[in-house]
């Protein structure tokens, strides 16, 4: 099911942003080449707040342990090892859609 | 294709070009080499060595024949080209081959210069200019006990020393009035000479040889006076003349040698020369070091990169004749117009001249103790004035004095003169791939490859850097895994090429992830909000949450919120307002720090702003790598130990210095007495107040690396405790790495360092300044944040809570 979560103006670039679906909480990234990513916004180390990490091309550094996430398919990268789900979004007329 | 490339000489100039060569340009060319000796390059300044039979080929051997195989080179050894063609562009060598080239490089050195005298040519004559004069002589030395070296030149000295250690009997004869006139005054020669006859050599001055005798084979020398002495085998070792009759015969221009340009081409193009057959401005070089400079420039200009021209070479000579250091340099015969200053020590062998024209040193000689040689070498290429002159250059040198020179030459100081490599070069080598022999760092840095004068010096950097220096040339250590600069490299480009941004920073010197990652951009952040206060905004994405959000992220996502308390001294009013705020927004936790402040735990995000309006206090900066707290004792007010006012310092420094960021987080404290009580031992900055003064001490760490203040200096006043402590906080943060505590950061750079940059006065007026500039440009960041809406809500607010609605 395809969701309207917001608009593109909501999310400055490099900076993510936790949006609440539901009971889904999802963290939303604009990257520096204005790709939108969504992800379970959970790490799944200690349970981080991902949308606060650093982002950087299309990877996210969780705030609490500093590990890195790949945003377009939820993989923890090595040497830690894990896995966020991800959702597809899209952009349309300045509007962000996740699909739940 | 690849270009042909011809050298004709399989020696140490030759060959040296090619190696650099090769650096330039592995793929440009295909190259042969052609050598009359039947071996690899080998180094001929180490013959007398062979000649002492100590040593065996494989030891002085340059190049292994897997080297040339390695780079692809085709060697001809024990194979002579007899003729060049320069129109066709080939060259014929005795065994009839015949081979093409696009360039061509003549390093034929040179050959021993024989006299034309009678018996020149008997058996048991011999020249010592190649491995196989060394093999004939230890022959005859199995047989024979006499042994007669003409020539008083190094060369024959060398000769003369190997026969001795070979067990014969040795006549150096000499035309001139000493020996070794190229390189010494009469008064050094004299020392050598009587050095030499302790050892066992018989030294015949004026004497010139009229015939060499003997039935059969050689059994003695006549000499013009009439006299003659009796031998069984004759060096001769009068001088060498470049070799040159295949470049003449070729019809390329000869004087004494080969002509060559400041690019080293001969009057033919696509033809070089290089080395001992080479007449660069009139001269012909026989020293190792000015041959590789040619080698250098030739081999640039060969690959298409002309660069700096070969200019000649001002001549040093350093060397160890028999076991006794000299050098001299420039122009060091006293003569018309010069002066010169001398130190004559005849118990301890040592000898030191320093000639001075027009107030300005020209040249130089020592004896005995070489070790100021490269330091007199550089002030004579440079024409210092005579007042440079350390007066220790003629001061009695303790015997174990010596053990100190390798850690008292300053990194540009040049170790091995032949190779030109610094010391610089050489520690950076020993520290980057833990070079642990003498023979390691000939192998990384040519340092000792040539005459192996340097030995002994590598050797004692080689000690000096495996002891407490090893740090100073630590391995590089890049930022992150996003360059391969470090931080030092990272500064300068950023001052050099003025990088604004972080964003441009890593874009400009080419990060390999086009954006960083979490360990770069804070830290480079960090530098540029130092390089450039006031001027560089910090970029809200490359902060760590905590520095973004002014607050402290824990481990359920909430946030905590310290604000300011100066000196840990607060009122019941301030108390008061902080219980109201905690109630406020249900707080569910309020605690007591170690830094002696009020912690508010369990914060959300959005609530932030709201609080710190309605705390309406400054940030502790409690989550930041700045000053955080500065605690304190209660001082001489209330305490009856107390000697001085801790907590009026404290606070006096608290305000000074917040908001400061720095490389690490800062904590400091203030006690008024020697109990201690604010823990001073164990802070980055810790004061001790003590009769009369404060005692400030730096580097202490109480958390993972537990460590105990070094005391920096004691002072009288507040003031000076201010100034100091500014100082101090200015260097470390102009000098320490990214997320270097201070405990770490003194060690690295060491104490005494950070004494000598402080203590001078000018330096530490200079970094008061830079710091008071930084302070003046920071503002309260909580107070900022509760008067911008738009970054109230860009950074703390989310976009609010959606029901899953489809829209399809």
């Amino acid at each position: 099911m395809k969701v309207k979560v917001g608009t593109l103006e909501q999310l400055p670039k490099r900076l993510g942003k936790c949006v609440r679906v539901g009971n889904r909480e999802l963290a939303l990234f604009r990257t520096g080449d204005d790709q939108v990513f969504a992800v379970e916004n959970r790490c799944p180390h200690r349970g981080g707040d991902l949308s606060q990490g650093i982002v950087s091309g299309e990877f996210v550094f969780c705030p609490l342990h500093d590990w890195k996430i790949c945003l377009k398919d939820g993989r923890v990268q090595a040497p830690d090892e894990g896995c966020v789900k991800t959702y597809r979004a899209a952009v349309k007329d300045g509007l962000v859609y996740v699909e739940l | 294709m690849k270009r042909k490339l011809v050298l004709i000489g399989n020696g140490m100039a030759g060959v040296r070009c090619i190696e650099e060569i090769l650096k330039l340009d592995r793929e440009a060319f295909e190259i042969t080499i052609f050598g009359s000796e039947p071996h690899p390059n080998y180094n001929r300044i180490l013959l007398s060595k062979v000649l002492q039979g100590d040593t065996r080929l494989d030891d002085i051997t340059l190049n292994s024949w897997e080297w040339y195989e390695r780079n692809g080179i085709r060697l001809f050894a024990g194979e002579t080209v007899t003729e060049v063609d320069i129109k066709r562009r080939l060259v014929r060598t005795d065994r009839g081959r015949v081979v093409e080239y696009d360039e061509l490089i003549f390093a034929t050195g040179s050959n021993p210069f024989i006299l034309p005298v009678p018996g020149a040519d008997l058996p048991g004559v011999t020249a010592f200019r190649d491995i196989q004069d060394c093999e004939r002589m230890i022959e005859y030395a199995k047989t024979y006990k006499k042994a007669a070296v003409i020539g008083g030149g190094l060369l024959g000295l060398e000769a003369a020393r190997g026969l001795l250690h070979l067990g014969m009997d040795v006549d150096v004869i000499h035309i001139f009035d000493y020996l070794m006139e190229r390189q010494l005054d009469p008064t050094a020669s004299k020392l050598l000479q009587r050095e030499l006859e302790k050892q066992g050599m018989n030294v015949l001055l004026r004497k010139e040889t009229a015939e060499l005798f003997g039935n059969g084979r050689v059994e003695g020398v006549r000499f013009k006076d009439g006299t003659s002495i009796a031998a069984d085998l004759v060096v001769m070792a009068v001088g060498i003349r470049p070799n040159v009759d295949l470049a003449r015969r070729s019809g390329i221009e000869v004087n004494r040698g080969i002509v060559v340009n400041d690019y080293l081409e001969t009057s033919v193009p696509h033809i070089y020369a290089v080395g001992e057959c080479a007449e660069h401005r009139g001269v012909v070089y026989g020293l190792v070091a000015p041959l590789y400079e040619q080698g250098k420039v030739l081999a640039e200009a060969i690959c298409g990169r002309k660069g700096k021209p070969y200019e000649g070479s001002v001549v040093a000579t350093q060397l160890k004749v028999s076991g006794v250091d000299v050098f001299s340099a420039g122009e060091f015969m006293d003569g018309e117009g010069t002066e010169s200053i001398k130190l004559y020590d005849e118990a301890r062998s040592v000898y030191k001249k320093v000639v001075v024209r027009q107030g300005k040193i020209v040249g130089a000689v020592l004896f005995g103790d070489t070790s100021e040689g490269r330091k007199l070498f550089d002030m004579i290429q440079r024409g210092d004035s005579v007042e440079a002159l350390s007066l220790s250059l003629f001061a009695p040198t303790a015997s174990g004095g010596k053990g100190s020179l390798a850690a008292a030459m300053a990194d540009a100081d040049v170790v091995c003169g032949c190779n030109g490599v610094t010391k610089g070069a050489i520690c950076q080598a020993i520290a980057e791939h833990g070079l642990k022999t003498v023979a390691e760092v000939r192998d990384y840095t040519n340092a000792s490859r040539s005459c192996g004068g340097c030995k002994g010096l590598v050797a004692e950097l080689l000690e000096h850097m495996l002891g407490e220096e090893a740090n100073r040339y630590a391995v590089k250590e890049t930022i992150c895994g996003c360059t391969d600069l470090s931080r030092e490299e990272v500064i300068a480009a950023i001052k050099e090429k003025r990088l604004m941004t972080v964003k441009e920073v890593m874009s400009v010197l080419g990060w390999k992830n086009e954006e960083g990652c979490s360990k770069c951009r804070p830290a480079l952040n960090y530098y540029l909000g130092m390089l450039y206060p006031g001027e560089y905004d910090e970029e809200a994405e490359s902060l760590f949450v905590n520095e973004r959000l002014h607050a402290n992220i824990q481990a359920d996502g909430t946030y905590s919120v310290v604000p300011r308390i100066y000196g840990g001294v607060t009122t019941a009013e301030q108390l008061r307002n902080i219980a109201d705020v905690a109630e406020k927004y249900n707080v569910p936790m309020i605690k007591i720090t170690g830094g002696q402040r009020i912690d508010l735990l369990g914060v959300k995000k959005e609530d932030l702003p709201r609080i710190w309006a309605d705390l309406g206090m400054p940030s502790g900066y409690a989550y930041a790598k700045a000053l955080r707290t500065v605690k304190t004792c209660v001082g001489k007010q209330f305490c009856r130990f107390g000697t001085q006012d801790s907590t009026g310092l404290g606070i006096r420094m608290e305000q000074t210095f917040e908001r400061l960021k720095t490389p690490h987080k800062v904590k400091m404290a203030v006690s008024a007495c020697p109990r201690n009580c604010a823990e001073s031992g164990i802070k980055d900055v810790g004061i001790v107040g003590v009769e009369g003064g404060w005692e400030i001490y730096v580097g202490g760490n109480g958390g993972t690396h537990l460590r105990a203040a070094d005391l920096l200096c004691t002072v009288k006043t507040e003031d000076e405790v201010i100034e100091m402590t500014g100082a101090f906080l200015q260097y470390y943060r102009e000098s320490a790495h990214y997320l270097e505590r201070t405990s770490k950061w003194v060690e690295r750079v060491g104490l005494e360092h950070i004494r000598e940059v402080l203590f001078d006065v000018e330096t530490r007026r200079a970094l008061l300044e830079r710091l008071y500039k930084a302070l003046s440009a920071t503002k309260d960041p909580w107070r900022d944040i509760v008067e911008n809406e738009a970054l109230q809500q860009t950074l703390f607010r989310d976009i609010g809570d959606k029901e899953p609605v489809p829209v399809e």
